[in-house]
């Protein structure tokens, strides 16, 4: 948590003046109940006009001086609390960027995100108040019972007894509270939880007519909502009557123990009036300080969140120097295994294989039988937990990452595109692709023909995530952003699925024809697809069932058998 | 405040929707008046006591006892209405959005898939859930605030008019400059807090889509790209929040100072009064603590008419969802569809979901009882758009459709939608047990059926194996279950209802090969008699049926079964030899 107070180091100029110049603020605020004072004891007492306007412009004076260090104090606060967060969010963003997928996996995208956001939205403003009113209420709380010692001794230990009462009210109705306000919050996820489940399930619900039972859940998890709003906003409410009794108690007192000093002369009728209004300054500091206290804990508890995120460090060290090797065998697996993080058993177990330059390797098994999990050890998204992946005849750890990742074009099962132009979209593959690249990846993606049926080409837009494009046309041109990088070992993860068999057939030819020398890994459900690969990996649970091509795999391998004739039942017969 | 004709329209319905709570209202508004006529009348007490505390040996104890006494009194009253206001507006404020919650919750519905299809799920729950929480919070602050503001403004006004008109002169002249002050920041203000949001969002979305698709980014080895994207935004938000924070924080200081000057003014013509005679010191020291009182409001109200408009503003988009179309009532006479013979005939149907892209033009079909038909073709070709017609997800544009020879129309939805029983690629499971969750459609189902309906669909061995078995609680989406076991209890809730009809969408896409041959044994048996609509990829999953409809750019361009569309060696034969070409 510490730790984060770093970002705050460059404006700490900022930090130590905007509270000073509040305080000094504070300070004049504090003199005007004595100004007011002098005004009645000397100014009517004696009949002074020219006392009072003098004083009057003292008040006046006062004021100006006030609002002058407040609007610098507010100008510090806000410049130290805005770079702050600015510098964090950078540091965040750049940190989150440098994870490994092992972090990433286990933390979760959308809580990233909120912590990038609305997390470090809350710190900011809670820094930014904390530097305003921090020091500030406490200040005049506690500097009007010392004005109040320096008026009258007698009467500032009535100071003494409220404040401290005061004190257990405000901070006991919030210790009470700020829990309950949890408990709402998740009384709204709740309500939140129904309504998007309704959404997102709405043709299974309308499927069932299970629309009336729907809304009986809502109306529940709404009404426990609303009870619940109701409890905490009944007791919180108490607490300005509360505080209003004390206060206007404490002033009764005041009035009585002053009249009985003034009675025997110790003070004058100003100085009670001094004394009732550093009552009434307490009041209105506290109600600040309650509501600061509520931003500031919830600053902190988002605080932590971000500080949680920034204590992860990357669990994939990118210390390799090795320059490229160009060995013939360009993918090598030796006895691998991979166990995610927080994941009970191996997703991969003892996996052996070597690819040669300008094979064609098919993948195939069930679902979860490990078929990605292999293919993502190539880029190394993920480090092997035992033995070794050799990519050019280097060890993939000792390669610089960047470097190993420009030699692998991976084209993953969810077509992702990015806000922009399909131009753009595809120089991601190739900075400085020229008209004619771009064209040749798109035909040999099978996606020339819908681009230049686009209005505006290759200058299309395209909306996040891709959602003014078809599934099949997404697929397609993630295709062609790894084709245009003219990768040396080319990876499809089942990412043709959404395209029918026909466009499935007629790209693969298209890549075989294009990509000669490249080492193309497919990864598939259909046997077909991968049935005229140069070698075939069969997996079932994690393991190498068998390895070969497709006849002897159907002539040896149970599994591959199972898969093959459960697509075409024919052949099996005849 | 501007009052455009739209905001009052919102205001008005809000106010509608308030009407059921108008005793509380009333309550709540005579406990306002209350409480401020109480907190205006205490300074005058604490006047008059300082009144009677004049110098040495000349302290009135008697007097000042009563006042005290009275003092008492009142403070403990304006408590008591204070938080009687505070409650009843509480109660105004989240019984209303309950209310409204359940309204948008309820239209939601009887909405048309089609605005659900069209709006992302987000904006839809941001409505429900940010929008009417935001609007809460303007509607309890402006109660609270507004009521309280005016009423003591007006009171505080009236007070210090009655008992010294020129000091009252002063308060009318300095106050302006307060409201003017304000109005003129928040004017400033609201074009620099509209940037810092626009930019705000234009951030999030990049983090949103970079963050989500970090696979992507680290594979093209784009994060040094995308941090200088990342930078130039956030430079740009450092730059606008710095202005917007700056200056809308200068709104409080600036009031202040006019507070101060108001204050200054009333000591200066109270106590040159008070040196002429016309008030007493305790008078002055009950005006300047009206002083203080009366200007805390104008800075509030500022605030609370900012606020106010953000709720309706919000309120306004909640109801912009309340009032959406509804998909068409069903007429008075819609007739309960029972026993379902599996007769099915589309006549003429013409659909689209926009109106300039046609997709399905002219569709003739007619499906006997028991048939099991087959819908394949490429991508895009409205294949999902039937089903979507079936079920009456949609309505057809022009034409009919009929099930057991009534318009499905005429049907009640309810009836028509339970006589089919639907599995879908996307997989759906609700915040439940496993158990519920199989049991959706028959919520009366024994033990014994759940787990042989289990068992049938393949899907009894991993739910044992799970820690709770049949009462393991899934969250959202599955939570923990992979794609093919969704989908497996997707099948097992299916296979327990035993509908008339089916209709199978991909049904079984993330299923490997294996298990889908062992459920396909499953389905087999429960096609038998039932008419049935299949759409899938994968030709051999549609080889068995008794008719297989090839379409194209919304038509049937072929139709017939296995054997004899391969002998017409059109469209189907050359999709289907394509799973075995040479590529």
């Amino acid at each position: 948590m510490r730790k984060l107070l770093v970002y705050l180091n460059a404006y700490k100029l900022e930090s130590v003046l905007g509270p000073l110049f509040k305080l000094l603020e504070a300070s004049f605020e504090l003199l005007t109940p004595l100004v007011m004072a002098a005004i009645v004891d000397k100014g009517i007492g004696n009949g002074d006009r020219a006392y009072i306007i003098q004083m009057c412009l003292i008040l006046v004076g006062l004021g100006i001086i006030g609002l002058v260090c407040s609007i610098t104090a507010q100008y510090f606060a806000a410049k130290a609390s805005v770079g702050f967060s600015t510098k964090l969010r950078r540091a965040l963003f750049a940190h989150v960027q440098s994870l490994s997928f092992t972090e990433t996996d286990t933390i979760g995208t959308s809580t990233l995100i909120t912590r990038m956001t609305s997390d470090l939205n809350q710190v900011q403003s809670g820094l930014n108040l904390a530097l305003r009113l921090f020091l500030r209420s406490p200040f005049v709380v506690f500097g009007a019972m010392i004005m109040a010692f320096t008026v009258d001794v007698k009467a500032a230990l009535i100071f003494v007894v409220t404040i401290p009462l005061l004190s257990l009210v405000v901070f006991g109705i919030m210790l009470w509270s700020i829990p309950m306000y949890q408990k709402v919050q998740s009384g709204l996820d709740r309500v939140l939880g129904v309504t998007r489940e309704n959404l997102t399930g709405v043709r299974v619900i309308r499927a069932f007519g299970k629309e009336e039972e729907e809304k009986g859940r809502f109306s529940d998890a709404n009404e426990n909502l609303s009870r619940l709003q109701l409890f905490v906003g009944r007791v919180s409410a108490l607490m300005n009557p509360i505080t209003y009794v004390i206060i206007n108690l404490a002033i009764v007192a005041v009035i009585w123990v002053g009249g009985v000093q003034v009675d025997t002369g110790k003070l004058t009728q100003g100085e009670v009036i001094a004394l009732v209004n550093y009552m009434s300054q307490i009041l209105v500091e506290l109600i600040k300080l309650a509501n600061l206290i509520i931003t500031v804990t919830k600053a902190l508890a988002c605080a932590r969140r971000i500080s949680a995120v920034m204590e992860v460090s990357s669990s994939m060290a990118d210390t390799g120097r090795e320059s490229f090797g160009s060995s013939e065998d360009a993918v090598v697996f030796e006895n691998v295994s991979l166990a995610y993080k927080n994941a009970g058993a191996e997703s991969l177990t003892g996996i052996s294989f070597t690819a040669k330059r300008g094979e064609t390797i098919g993948i195939i098994g069930g679902t979860g039988s490990g078929k990605s999990s292999l293919v993502n050890l190539i880029p190394r998204f993920y480090d092997a937990t035992a033995g070794r992946v050799l990519v050019g005849g280097k060890d993939v750890r000792e390669l610089p990452l960047a470097a190993l990742r420009s030699k692998v074009g991976i084209v993953m099962q969810k077509a992702v595109l990015f806000k922009g132009s399909i131009r753009e979209n595809l120089s991601w593959g190739k900075e400085d692709a020229t008209e004619e690249e771009i064209w040749r990846a798109l035909e040999i993606s099978q996606s020339r023909e819908f681009v230049e049926q686009k209005a505006d080409g290759l200058d299309e837009r395209i909306e996040q995530g891709g959602k003014n494009l078809s599934g099949g046309q997404r697929q397609r041109l993630t295709i062609a952003r790894a084709m245009i990088r003219e990768p040396e070992i080319l990876i499809l993860d089942d990412s043709a699925s959404a395209l029918d068999f026909a466009t499935d057939a007629k790209l693969r030819k298209a890549i075989r024809e294009n990509a000669a020398g490249v080492t193309v890994f497919i990864v598939s459900q259909r046997a077909s697809t991968i049935q005229y690969a140069d070698k075939i990996i069969v997996l079932d649970d994690g393991e190498m069932a068998g390895i070969g091509s497709h006849e002897e795999l159907l002539a040896s391998c149970p599994v591959y058998q199972e898969i093959y004739y459960s697509q075409f039942p024919k052949e099996a017969r005849a | 405040m501007k009052k455009n004709p739209k905001q009052a329209e919102t205001l008005r319905k809000v106010l509608k929707r308030i009407k059921r709570y108008r005793v509380y209202l009333a309550l709540s508004i005579l406990a306002a008046a209350a409480t401020v006529a109480l907190t205006l009348y205490a300074p005058v007490l604490t006047g008059d006591a300082i009144d009677l505390i004049i110098d040495k040996g000349r302290v009135d104890f008697a007097g000042i006892g009563n006042i005290l006494i009275k003092l008492g009194i009142v403070i403990m009253l304006t408590a008591v209405f204070q938080w009687l206001m505070n409650a009843c507006n509480n109660l105004i404020a989240y019984r209303t959005i309950r209310d409204i919650r359940d309204e948008a919750f309820r239209h939601i519905s009887i909405l048309p898939l089609g605005y659900i299809d069209g709006h992302s799920y987000g904006e839809v729950v941001s409505r429900v859930i940010a929008d009417v929480d935001q609007f809460a919070d303007g509607l309890l602050m402006g109660f609270t605030q507004l009521f309280t503001g005016v009423i003591t403004i007006l009171g505080t006004l009236c007070i210090i008019l009655v008992r010294s008109p020129s000091i009252a002169l002063v308060v009318l002249l300095i106050t302006p400059i307060s409201l003017f002050v304000a109005a003129f920041i928040a004017k400033r203000t609201f074009s620099m807090f509209k940037l810092q949001s626009e930019t705000r969002g234009e951030q999030t979305a990049l983090i949103d889509e970079m963050v989500g698709n970090q696979k992507v980014v680290q594979a093209y080895g784009r994060q040094e790209k995308v941090l200088e994207q990342f930078d130039e935004i956030n430079g740009r938000l450092e730059r606008c929040s710095l202005k917007a924070i700056f200056f809308s924080s200068i709104t409080n200081p600036a009031t202040r100072f006019v507070n101060n000057l108001v204050y200054a003014g009333v000591a200066i013509t109270g106590a040159l009064s008070a040196v002429a005679g016309q008030i007493t010191v305790g008078q002055l020291s009950c005006f300047l603590s009206y002083a203080n009182q009366y200007t805390k409001p104008f800075n509030e109200i500022s605030g609370v008419v900012t606020e106010l408009q953000n709720a309706l503003a919000c309120a306004g988009r909640i109801f912009e969802l309340i009032e959406e179309p509804p998909q068409p009532p069903e007429p008075t006479d819609a007739v309960v569809l029972t026993d379902a013979d599996g007769r099915v005939s589309l006549t003429d149907v013409s659909f689209s979901y926009t109106p300039e892209q046609k997709l399905i033009e002219n569709l003739n079909l007619a499906v006997q009882p028991g048939q099991r038909v087959a819908i394949v073709g490429p991508t895009g070709c409205g294949k999902t758009t039937v089903i979507n017609l079936l079920m009456r997800f949609y309505d057809v544009d022009s034409g009919s459709i009929s099930v057991s020879g009534q318009d499905i129309r005429h049907l009640t939805r309810h009836s028509l939608r339970t006589s089919y029983g639907m599995v879908l690629q996307e997989t759906w499971l609700k915040t439940g047990t496993i158990r519920e969750n199989i049991a959706m459609g028959r919520p009366d189902a024994t033990d014994e059926e759940i787990v042989a309906a289990a068992k049938a669909a393949h899907a009894h061995s991993f739910i044992k194996r799970l820690p709770d078995g049949y009462d393991t609680v899934i969250t959202e989406d599955g939570g923990g279950l992979s794609q093919g076991q969704k989908q497996l209890l997707c099948i097992t809730r299916v296979m327990l209802c035993r509908p008339p009809m089916l209709i199978l969408d991909e049904a079984t896409s993330s299923i490997d090969t294996r298990t889908e041959q062992r459920i396909q044994a499953a389905f087999a048996r429960l096609m038998e008699g039932r008419t049935s609509f299949i759409v899938a990829h994968r030709l051999s999953t549609i080889r068995e049926a008794d008719v297989i409809l090839v379409m194209k750019d919304g038509h049937i361009i072929e139709q017939g079964n296995h054997q004899s569309l391969l002998a017409q060696n059109g469209f189907y034969a050359n999709l289907y030899n394509s799973q075995f070409a040479l590529s």
